[in-house]
């Protein structure tokens, strides 16, 4: 639904375009930027396309009730749910600080390291390069958001350098990403908040449900990039 | 001792955990703590003009039906992967956008409900996939790298498998 217009931009320069159309605030549990940027006009035009849409659907099928009460009252829904999901991002943010300070962060990286030897053949012998991608997925995992995102762009900087500074992503650039796009988050508290809000009694019972499909993704990402990224040069 | 699952534990014992290893290590908990709840202020302040617009739009879209006719639309597809159709729009906005995932998916909860088959394939493919082009962007754009190397398409097969283990975990932990 909302690719389609844009397709040719993603097939151009995903990289280039992609900031300017999609870049927008990445949701809570990774919250990586503090400032909301809802892309540029391709966003504004999808979200025009789909309001005059509804207004003109609803109308011929006798919805235009609905459609003006989901109008006036989403709003609401939208603070609520907001207020909501403050508590458990402030909760989730203090414990990720108190979890950083006692230095549970650097056990989590030093038991990662044989996979992450594994996975980055190339980097290995790279003390710097190593300890910046360790570093971020430690902070991945635990959900530490805020973190994660200056670690792995430092990781990016470092795998870059490690390269020889080539103008297109190495095998192992291609990896981290690809593992970053990937989600490694073990508890997943923004939707289980969620959950709890619409009356769950259990919102945590889908958690291994979450990790099976998680650890799925990641290796079907890591199986993929292995296939489709190339060594630089060649 | 009564039974009681996985999901019950994680939660209480990754607390206790990081609570008692600041205790044994003698850091201020009281004041760290502080320090990063304070960050979860800024952050739900900044998602919140998002979410006011894209759960408005979302929630026209619902109400005029107008979802109902895409759901409609891409469920012969959406059967034959054994995945609900109800979700399937949700799949497609997952890797696009972060907010508006979020958007649709409180919005799904409401109609379908969290106990139901399609409320928990909605909850584990939030759960456990990202918004995969932003983070790509992120990256290569810092990395100042102009060709992805196979990243994209990678991450998106990535995406394609969460999404239909999404389904099979549900299917085989609730069923």
């Amino acid at each position: 639904m909302y690719s389609l217009p844009y397709y040719p931009f993603f097939v151009k320069d995903i990289f280039r375009q992609g900031c300017v159309f999609f870049s927008e605030y990445p949701f809570i549990g990774r919250n990586r930027l503090s400032q909301t940027r809802l892309g540029g006009g391709g966003t504004g035009y999808f979200l025009a396309a789909v309001t005059a849409a509804s207004l003109i659907y609803g109308a011929y099928s006798g919805n235009l009730q609905a459609v003006s009460a989901a109008a006036l009252g989403e709003c609401s829904h939208a603070a609520a749910l907001s207020l909501e999901l403050l508590g458990t991002l402030c909760l989730w943010s203090g414990i990720s600080a108190v979890a950083e300070e006692c230095g549970m962060t650097a056990w989590t990286a030093r038991l990662l390291a044989p996979v992450l030897k594994l996975l980055f053949p190339t980097a290995r012998r790279d003390e710097k390069v190593m300890k910046a991608i360790s570093m971020n997925m430690t902070a991945n995992l635990l959900g530490l958001g805020n973190a994660a995102t200056p670690l792995g762009i430092k990781a990016m900087k470092e795998l870059k350098r490690a390269g020889g500074n080539l103008p297109s992503a190495t095998k192992d650039m291609a990896l981290f990403v690809v593992i970053n796009t990937a989600s490694l988050q073990i508890l997943p508290t923004t939707v289980a908040t969620l959950r709890l809000g619409e009356g769950s009694p259990a919102p945590m019972d889908i958690l291994p449900a979450v990790w099976l499909t998680g650890g799925l993704s990641l290796l079907a990402g890591i199986l993929a990039a292995k296939i489709f990224c190339r060594e630089a040069g060649s | 001792m009564t039974a009681f699952g996985v999901g019950d534990l994680a939660v209480p014992l990754a607390i206790v955990l990081v609570f008692l290893t600041a205790a044994i290590r003698k850091k201020d908990l009281f004041s760290v703590f502080l320090t990063g709840a304070k960050e979860g202020l800024a952050t739900t302040a900044s998602v919140l003009p998002a979410l006011v617009l894209l759960m408005t739009v979302i929630g026209m879209a619902r109400a005029s039906g107008l979802l109902g006719l895409l759901t409609a639309a891409a469920a012969p597809l959406a059967e034959r992967l054994g995945f609900p159709a109800e979700v399937l729009p949700l799949a497609l906005l997952r890797p696009l956008s972060g907010s508006g995932a979020l958007a649709f998916f409180e919005e799904l909860l409401k109609e379908v409900g969290t106990e139901s088959y399609e409320g928990r394939v909605a909850a584990v493919l939030m759960g456990g996939t990202e918004t995969t082009f932003y983070t790509a962007a992120v990256y290569f754009g810092a990395a100042e790298v102009r060709k992805g190397n196979g990243a994209i398409p990678a991450a998106l097969t990535a995406d394609f498998a969460g999404t239909v283990a999404s389904a099979l975990a549900v299917h085989l932990f609730f069923r």
